[in-house]
């Protein structure tokens, strides 16, 4: 015979475990929603209101080393920042693609954003900033005469700066010809549909990295006429 | 005493020899080339296996890591170079975490005539070959570390090109590129970095894998043919 006190303690500590159960599932629910609002809510598609224009892609192709032009035609907004953010998230879009000839995972939301900024006047950075195409030892034609603060109304060649996110970083293959790849279709695609964008520097998760995947090097500053083939190359 | 006897000869012709070391002219050149002239040049080869330690590199398609591959490759490549009468430094010996900029100042104390980073990827086709994509400079008394290969790029294409020769000699799918390598683009010799794919055919089946031991004896070879001919080439006035 089972005393009535343990039968009361059974029931006690089933009812309160159900209880606990109850308000365990509520807070996850809660913790869940609390996460999804917190999200980066800043538009990772072009909006659809914004009237479809033609957009040039550089896809890579592991199969021969490649960049293709590819045309597309996708909404893209007026400010240049959202629409370099909104071109490249296509193109990466297309490198998530289960067909892709340049396979990243990631998509549109691996570009957390993109900065357009006047390109720095020679003499106002270190030699660790010097972009990559440019000589050791002389100053790169593309950044002559340009003073340090520009009005928004700037029209002379612009630095991007891409945000890249961490997530995108640490599952992108690693070696050098796919991240060297991917860093050249990013500067390109940039410089096609943006042609003042003449420098391209990376950040991930808003902080310097050293290599992308432990080997194409995001510190230096790229040029990024140098990405374009000739055929697509802005003057 | 009699060692004294024997000994005062030997230390005159001794003295002989120092007065005449010391003494410019007909005298001292007729004795000095025999030793020089009896000692090949040196050739110095860097290799640096990439990676190491927490740094794994890419994963393989066999499930071996970057690191590990570089480093078997380095080895076999090493004893090739060393059979052919070249000077081998190598930036790690072990599964040991080098640092970027230590592996370019090991390049740069050797002095060495090629320096070859090694890599492995599962991506592309064939050897990939890479020199940095710093614009050619002059060399300067005082260069910047980060730039420091601009000096050397046009060495580097160059060497790059005789390995090119060689591996499509080899029958191999050679694909050239530049880019930016933090190691490399710090190293003050003749560099490239070489990066070894899988081998594919044109509809891009593979036909040879990474841990095939016959494709690694294979690019290996090339790439020790290739640095024997870059010694030929260095040597020539």
């Amino acid at each position: 015979m089972i005393p009535r006190y343990q039968t009361v303690i059974f029931a006690v500590l089933l009812v309160a475990s159900l209880a606990m159960g109850v308000a365990l599932w509520q807070l996850r629910e809660r913790a869940h929603k609390r996460l999804v609002a917190g999200e980066d809510s800043a538009p990772t598609r072009a909006p659809l209101v914004a009237p479809a224009e033609q957009a040039t892609l550089l896809v890579a192709s592991d199969a021969d080393s490649t960049l293709r032009d590819q045309v597309q035609s996708l909404p893209l907004p007026a400010d240049p920042g959202a629409r370099a953010r909104a071109v490249l998230g296509r193109l990466l879009e297309l490198y998530a693609a289960p067909d892709a000839t340049h396979p990243v995972p990631g998509g549109a939301g691996s570009v957390a954003q993109v900065f357009l900024m006047p390109v720095p006047a020679p003499g106002s950075n270190a030699a660790a900033s010097r972009p990559a195409g440019s000589s050791a030892t002389g100053a790169n034609p593309t950044t002559a005469s340009v003073p340090a603060s520009q009005p928004s109304e700037f029209k002379g060649p612009e630095l991007a700066v891409v945000n890249l996110t961490g997530s995108f970083a640490a599952g992108h293959p690693s070696g050098i010809e796919t991240e060297t790849l991917t860093v050249l279709s990013i500067c390109g695609t940039l410089h096609a549909n943006l042609p003042r964008v003449t420098q391209v520097r990376f950040l991930v998760d808003g902080q310097q990295r050293a290599t992308l995947a432990g080997h194409a090097d995001l510190t230096r500053t790229y040029l990024a006429a140098e990405a374009v083939p000739s055929e697509s190359a802005h003057p | 005493m009699r060692w004294t006897r024997r000994a005062r000869p030997v230390c005159l012709s001794l003295a002989a020899l120092a007065l005449a070391a010391g003494l410019p002219g007909s005298l001292s050149t007729a004795q000095a080339p025999a030793a020089p002239a009896t000692q090949p040049a040196r050739f110095l080869v860097v290799l640096d296996a990439a990676h190491g330690g927490d740094d794994n590199g890419g994963k393989l398609a066999d499930g071996q890591m970057e690191k590990a591959f570089t480093l078997a490759f380095s080895v076999r490549l090493r004893s090739l170079l060393g059979a052919r009468g070249m000077q081998v430094v190598t930036t790690r010996e072990q599964d040991a975490n080098v640092d970027l900029n230590r592996r370019a100042e090991i390049a740069n104390h050797a002095k060495a005539e090629a320096c070859l980073s090694l890599h492995a990827s599962e991506s592309g086709s064939g050897i990939h070959i890479f020199v940095s994509s710093l614009s050619p400079a002059q060399p300067e008394r005082f260069t910047a570390w980060k730039t420091a290969q601009a000096a050397w790029v046009t060495r580097s294409l160059a060497l790059a090109g005789a390995l090119n020769s060689s591996l499509m000699r080899a029958g191999m799918n050679v694909t050239l590129g530049r880019t930016g390598l933090p190691a490399v683009d710090s190293m003050s010799c003749p560099a490239v970095a070489v990066e070894i794919a899988p081998e594919r055919d044109p509809s891009g089946k593979v036909t040879a894998e990474l841990d095939d031991p016959g494709y690694q004896a294979r690019a290996a070879a090339a790439l020790a043919g290739a640095l024997l001919e870059w010694r030929t080439e260095a040597r020539q006035p």
